[in-house]
């Protein structure tokens, strides 16, 4: 059987334009369920509006995202959320006067309406996934550190660990390793691997060792536009790719960060 | 502080209340009563701003409204409204005949229950407006301020139906009982204390559930939350609309105690006192919030009638002093995990060191 699977997400002709600025500019992608896709691209290329747009931080000008067969391009950030997508920010986002297990429960909550909060029980599943998604994370012996005490590799791994807690199809992992030294980017790369099969991975990175570590299949935003796709092997050996990005980064990019 | 240590605390802190009718002398008891009340409001405070993160410079409003909505139904006590009755400061406006609204207040039951509901549901629905156009942070609290300006306007402006400046005072039974009374003072004085007890239990009981940890992670990250599925504006607004209910209560048991509710109570400047209470007692501990209030308000009655000038350089230097020293409260000193408790113990640790080189 070599059936293709249906995309998990089709991004269809999406383009935002801010004030006349195109961050994405007729942009299409599809994301197969249980897979890893890796974002690269030079700053200001759209990686992180590419993200925002999909959930719905960012409205597209024009184009449609259909996840789950379902459109979703206006719908609200929760609702995008509860349907089963779920983003990790660029700057660690963990709720910093939570313990490292009360990050992980807030984000676990199966039913989220407000007025099932009025209990001091957690259901006995949430608590159990919590601890598995506390494991996974490496993160066992800090579940009861407040986040903001925790080292920066920590923090990115606990936001990793809310993110996978929600259960989501699709994650979104925007720049997972920022401001990681290598050890810990190897330890990063071996976490989101395991998270495929039960999720649909979407990484946005810079760093190449992080890239080729991961060794899934890339897509190269530049300028807001999708420049390139193809496996890590054939992205470096791609000349047009490695003169705006890989090559002179620098001096292809005028600063609109 | 241990487990045991902080029950103790609690223990005594609860039996001293419960007996100090018996042991202060009336007019200590008077002020006591008065200021636990102002407590149940700023216990409402650190739910909204220590837990919640909404800095509300307005609930001096909630306040008002519960002590209005008691203190008419009080004016009318007695009166023979068939008769033509109406209170006094109506006679001397000139009224011809009572004001629609005011009739429903003669009915004691239908004022107590528009004491809980009518802060709490006008917080409530208030806070949902604000909050669901995603505004906060200083813009929430320069339009609750701007609430109180023009509330304590309205009761001015409106002498004929709120007695205006002086507001609504000169009144002597509640359910045709005497409240002037030292042994009713006593009896209300305990029903104050009652409702401290009652509101600390619950919002302790409140804040250890998955909602007061929703409370915290909306204040940590608002948009964190958005985006793990979570709806943060209702959360928002149960906690001032608590707050709302809590100042409302705090409000009429005051008018009971005080005999008197004014627009001098209610403004910005009295809404700006409340959060002092709080910044200076801690605002993410709840005895912090008692702890202030107690504090200030009887460092007030001192200090103002010693020097009656220098108690607003008083307030806004023990504000800076709490911002800037004490960013926890006193409370804060005691609590584990706190920075100043960090310091605090660090320092002690430095003197013993120093003391045994």
């Amino acid at each position: 059987m070599n059936a293709i699977p249906a995309p998990i997400l089709m991004m269809e002709n999406v383009t935002v334009d801010f004030d006349g600025f195109k961050a994405l500019t007729d942009v299409s992608l599809n994301l197969t369920p249980g897979t890893l896709r890796i974002l690269i691209g030079p700053n200001g290329a759209g990686k992180s509006t590419l993200c925002d747009t999909i959930i719905g931080r960012v409205r597209p000008t024009s184009g449609k995202i259909i996840f789950k067969d379902q459109v979703i391009t206006n719908l609200p950030e929760q609702e995008i959320v509860r349907r089963g997508i779920c983003r990790k920010f660029q700057t660690p986002g963990v709720l910093p006067t939570l313990t490292v297990f009360e990050n992980l429960l807030v984000a676990g909550r199966k039913n989220r309406a407000w007025w099932r909060s009025f209990t001091t029980k957690t259901p006995a599943a949430e608590t159990a996934r919590a601890e598995e998604i506390l494991a996974k994370i490496g993160l066992e012996d800090r579940r009861g550190v407040i986040a903001a005490d925790l080292a920066h590799g920590e923090k990115q791994w606990l936001e990793i660990g809310m993110v996978v807690a929600t259960d989501a199809d699709l994650l979104l992992l925007d720049e997972p390793t920022a401001g990681m030294g290598p050890t810990d980017t190897q330890r990063t790369a071996q976490l989101i691997l395991s998270l495929l099969g039960r999720h649909a991975v979407l990484v946005i990175d810079h760093d190449m060792s992080f890239v080729e570590a991961l060794n899934g299949y890339v897509t190269v935003l530049h300028q807001g536009q999708i420049l390139a796709e193809g496996t890590v092997a054939e992205i470096r050996a791609d000349a047009q790719v490695t003169a705006v990005y890989l090559g002179r980064a620098e001096d292809a990019e005028p600063a609109h960060a | 502080m241990t487990f045991q240590k902080k029950h103790f605390f609690t223990a005594a802190a609860i039996l001293f209340g419960a007996v100090a009718p018996l042991i202060i002398n009336p007019y200590e008891l008077s002020l006591l009563g008065r200021f636990l009340a102002l407590s149940i409001l700023a216990m409402g405070i650190m739910l909204t701003w220590g837990e919640a993160g909404i800095l509300s410079l307005g609930q001096g409003v909630f306040f008002g409204l519960g002590g209005y909505a008691l203190a008419m139904h009080l004016k009318l006590e007695g009166l023979n409204l068939a008769n033509g009755d109406m209170p006094d400061f109506m006679v001397w406006s000139g009224v011809s005949a009572l004001p629609g609204f005011w009739y429903p207040f003669a009915n004691p039951y239908f004022s107590l229950a528009c004491v809980v509901i009518v802060p709490g549901a006008f917080a409530a629905a208030f806070s949902w407006l604000v909050f669901r156009r995603r505004v906060g942070g200083v813009y929430f609290a320069l339009i609750t301020q701007a609430l109180a300006l023009a509330f304590s306007t309205l009761l001015i402006s409106q002498q004929a139906y709120t007695g205006g400046f002086n507001g609504l005072t000169d009144y002597s039974t509640m359910f045709g009982i005497d409240i002037t009374t030292e042994g009713a003072a006593r009896y209300i004085y305990w029903i104050t204390f009652l409702f401290v007890v009652a509101v600390y239990f619950f919002l302790r009981w409140l804040l250890s559930s998955r909602y007061g940890v929703m409370l915290r992670a909306t204040r940590d990250g608002e948009n964190r939350v958005r985006f793990l599925g979570h709806d943060p504006v209702p959360y928002k607004v149960v906690a001032f609309g608590i707050a709302g209910t809590l100042a409302g209560i705090g409000g009429a048991l005051f008018t009971l105690h005080a005999g008197v509710v004014s627009p001098a109570l209610v403004g910005v400047v009295p809404s700006i006192e409340m959060v002092v209470w709080v910044a200076v007692g801690g605002r993410n501990i709840l005895w912090g919030a008692i702890a202030g209030t107690l504090l200030v308000n009887f460092a007030k009655d001192q200090i103002s009638s010693a020097f009656p000038s220098l108690w607003l350089y008083g307030l806004g230097a023990l504000f800076i002093l709490a911002v800037s020293f004490l960013p926890a409260g006193i409370a804060g000193l005691f609590a584990p995990g706190t920075a100043q408790e960090r310091v605090m113990r660090r320092f002690l640790q430095r003197r013993k060191l120093s003391t045994a080189e």
